[in-house]
């Protein structure tokens, strides 16, 4: 099979865990991002179809909600918590400390498509802020010089 | 007990991230290789709520508290406490400035103040095991609801109560109930809020992650009194450990029989859904999250539609957070006398005449024990800080505390003897929210957390009404001007005119509170915005665009011998010097990213 009847299988496969309901939508983009770390055209051409959803709606619900992105990510997702713990404890330096270390911008992904930078919204472990967020994995009481050698684990 | 003593290990999302698992694991391995394991058991809990201190075991049933635990120590510590019956003083808690290990949890300032009933079994149960809550009086509550009461009873008893919504609106949650009860239509729903959107609130995540079976069971007693068969479960995706417990606990209530159709064999049926919120803080919003949960986008709609006659597909539906749907339980059991005994004020001629029970806060920032706490209603804010909370850390002066999220407000030194509750916070020009409340100390700029809180709500608005999508705007734009120097002393007014207009007109509570943190910020802070405007300074030097970065000669060449590394780091090339020379910034070619100021281990580099 190639990539795209795969692709097309998996989402298949996503469609009939929730049934063709079409107030499961936002549940079945969620395990679209999670299978392809994002929602590929096809897949929600897909659920038009297959659902009955408008396009326009899919879309209206993939660019309203934070955790849908329509371009693909990185290998691995770094999230800098935006909470205001992390905030008063020094986020933003954070950020700007992964931005000069992987020299992306937040919100894009690093050219060799390994690293995505993003925030969030707080996490809610804000006993261990500033903390950052490493494919689910949460990293607590981070330093603007710290945090590359945090990033530098993920880098094979 | 058939043990003689339970490790009770946290596997809360803090103490997890701490590496609690493999704590467990470790002390598993060596109480066996003790031969221990027929006394000695080790549970996972859930969250203890001293997040700061973890990974964190407590022994039971003596209470004895360990903190800072790491693998190495396991061996000795089985060793000692749990073959000799020595407890070792070392891993103990020791509070700041003090010398002294504290070895019970309940004699712990952080654990004395505090009042549990929300959080009833917090630390005492595997979450992920029915047999422990239920052996901890759960369910008994839906048992006597079923079996003894009628639906107007129960209602009865919550109004009575003066429990009022936890999420932050404090709606009295017994008049709720009974406007869905009379309302017309025979499919009805119940929704548990659980998209706990205000940064630096964490109370939801650990009630669901620590006693998910809490919120279920007053699910179902609401659920019963109102006539509802159907209820749903909104997480936001951000929290994944709970949406895993809920799972759990929904599966072991349905094997259970305590969902599903004919519960208790009373002939009552109820069954729940979980719907994954998709990071939209506007969703917290009842009637946004209801759209969310219809699998459209969340946008609010017009208030005078109430949800409780026209909510979820246009179906009655009582909507309540997950701190109240667990409190609801505890007052069956407990009784209306008990619950109204706690808390400020009269509620037995109208509801909103005080507070009543307990409420949880987290509490983050600048302090010394962050964590998660539940204490009576009307606690005042010192007793917060400086009891519960243990100070500010490295002796640093109290600046400020922020409560009720982006939609509260900043509370000053002057107000620390403020009662907590509904009323007075409001009257201070903040608000309960769902309780985080983060404190600041003099490092911190009022002028960028007010810019911080508008950039957030600016960002999640969703842009359907025009004076929250633009007002916000406009607002963060003369913030951003300010912190940059460039403000003029017209914008101080200019902020105020705006704030009252994106209250008044704005469609939803996120931008009718949205202006909360600017106005508190001006009403407590103003010198701050004076200072940043005429004299185009920060206090704190935390809006970088006002510092003036230079390095100290004498620092840098006798400490640091001169290092270099801010020269290497520097990314526009304004640091000059030799290596084992003075460092210099070049003020022309310095555009005050602060990366030298990170870098430099001497302290050399000074702000001003």
């Amino acid at each position: 099979m190639d990539d795209l009847a795969v692709q097309t299988y998996k989402v298949q496969e996503i469609i009939s865990r929730w049934g063709p309901k079409p107030d499961l939508v936002i549940e079945m983009l969620h395990d679209i991002q999670t299978e392809f770390k994002y929602l590929p055209e096809q897949a929600l051409n897909q659920i038009c179809r297959e659902v009955g959803v408008r396009l326009a709606t899919l879309y209206h619900i993939a660019t309203f909600y934070n955790a849908f992105s329509l371009t693909p990510r990185g290998k691995h997702q770094i999230c800098v918590c935006m909470g205001t713990p992390c905030h008063a404890l020094g986020a933003p330096r954070i950020v700007e400390a992964i931005e000069r270390h992987l020299k992306v911008k937040c919100g894009g992904t690093t050219e060799d498509l390994k690293f995505t930078l993003e925030v969030s919204g707080c996490v809610g472990t804000c006993g261990l802020a500033p903390i950052v967020i490493v494919d689910g994995e949460l990293h607590g009481l981070v330093t603007p010089v710290n945090v590359s050698k945090v990033i530098d684990r993920y880098s094979d | 007990m058939p043990y003689r003593a339970n490790m009770m290990v946290c596997a809360g999302t803090g103490c997890v991230s701490n590496h609690s698992l493999e704590l467990k694991q470790a002390l598993e391995e060596e109480i066996q290789k003790r031969g221990l394991t027929d006394e000695v058991q080790v549970v996972p809990t859930g969250c203890n709520g001293f997040c700061g201190a973890g990974p964190i075991v407590v022994v039971q049933p003596d209470g004895i508290f360990y903190q800072l635990l790491k693998v190495k120590d396991i061996p000795y510590l089985v060793e000692e406490h749990l073959l000799k019956g020595r407890p070792v003083p070392r891993l103990m808690y020791v509070p700041p400035e003090e010398k002294t290990p504290i070895p019970k949890m309940n004699d712990i300032g952080f654990f004395k103040g505090q009042m549990l009933v929300a959080l009833r079994n917090r630390g005492m149960i595997d979450p992920e095991n029915i047999d422990d809550y239920i052996a901890r009086d759960g369910y008994r509550s839906l048992a006597k609801v079923l079996t003894t009461m009628t639906p107007d009873e129960v209602i009865g008893v919550i109004k009575a109560s003066g429990l009022r919504g936890r999420g932050g609106g404090g709606f009295p949650t017994g008049i709720k109930w009974e406007s869905c009860k009379k309302a017309e239509g025979d499919i009805k729903y119940v929704i548990c809020n659980a998209d706990e959107g205000d940064p630096g609130a964490f109370m939801d995540r650990s009630i669901i992650e620590g006693d998910p079976h809490s919120v279920l069971e007053g699910m179902a007693i609401g659920a019963y009194a109102i006539g509802v068969s159907q209820g749903y479960i909104y997480v936001r995706i951000e929290y994944p450990l709970a949406i895993q417990r809920f799972r759990i606990a929904l599966k072991q209530a349905r094997d259970y029989g305590l969902l599903g159709d004919n519960i208790f064999g009373t002939g009552f049926s109820f069954d729940v859904d979980i719907r994954r919120g998709a990071g939209a803080f506007v969703c917290g919003e009842s009637t946004a999250l209801m759209a969310s949960v219809e699998g459209r986008p969340g946008e609010p709609r017009a208030k005078y539609i109430h949800t409780v006659e026209h909510g979820l597909w246009n179906r009655p539906t009582c909507l309540n957070n997950v701190e109240t749907w667990a409190t609801v339980p505890v007052i069956i059991l407990r009784g209306v006398e008990w619950f109204t005994s706690i808390g400020t004020g009269d509620v037995s001629q109208n509801p909103w005449g005080g507070s009543k029970g307990t409420k949880v806060f987290s509490l983050a920032g600048k302090i010394n024990n962050t964590g998660l706490v539940e204490v009576p209603m009307g606690i005042t804010l010192r007793e917060m800080i400086y009891d519960v909370g243990g100070g500010i850390p490295k002796g640093r002066k109290f600046k400020a505390v922020q409560t009720g999220g982006p939609s509260g407000g900043f509370l000053p030194t002057e107000l620390l003897d403020l009662q907590v509750d509904y009323e007075q916070l409001t009257e201070a020009g903040s608000m309960m929210g769902s309780g985080g409340m983060v404190v600041m100390d003099e490092d911190n700029c009022m002028v960028d957390m007010a810019k911080y809180f508008l950039t957030f709500t600016q960002d999640e608005s969703c842009g359907k009404c025009t004076p929250c999508r633009e007002g916000t705007l406009q607002m963060l734009e003369i913030l951003k001007r300010i912190c940059e120097g460039k403000g003029v002393p017209e914008d101080i007014q200019l902020l105020e005119d705006l704030s009252h207009f994106v209250i008044d007109a704005s469609l939803c509570a996120l931008g009718g509170s949205a202006p909360n943190p600017v106005l508190t910020s001006l009403r407590y802070f103003r010198d701050e915005y004076i200072t940043h405007i005429r004299d185009k300074k920060c206090p704190a030097h935390i809006c970088r665009d006002l510092n003036v970065y230079t390095i100290d000669p004498e620092l840098c060449l006798v400490k640091g011998h001169g290092c270099g590394v801010c020269r290497r780091q520097c990314p526009d090339s304004a640091i000059v010097g030799e290596k084992n020379q003075v460092h210099n910034i070049d003020q022309e070619l310095c555009k005050k990213c602060g990366v030298c100021l990170d870098v430099c281990k001497f302290d050399a580099v000074k702000v001003a």
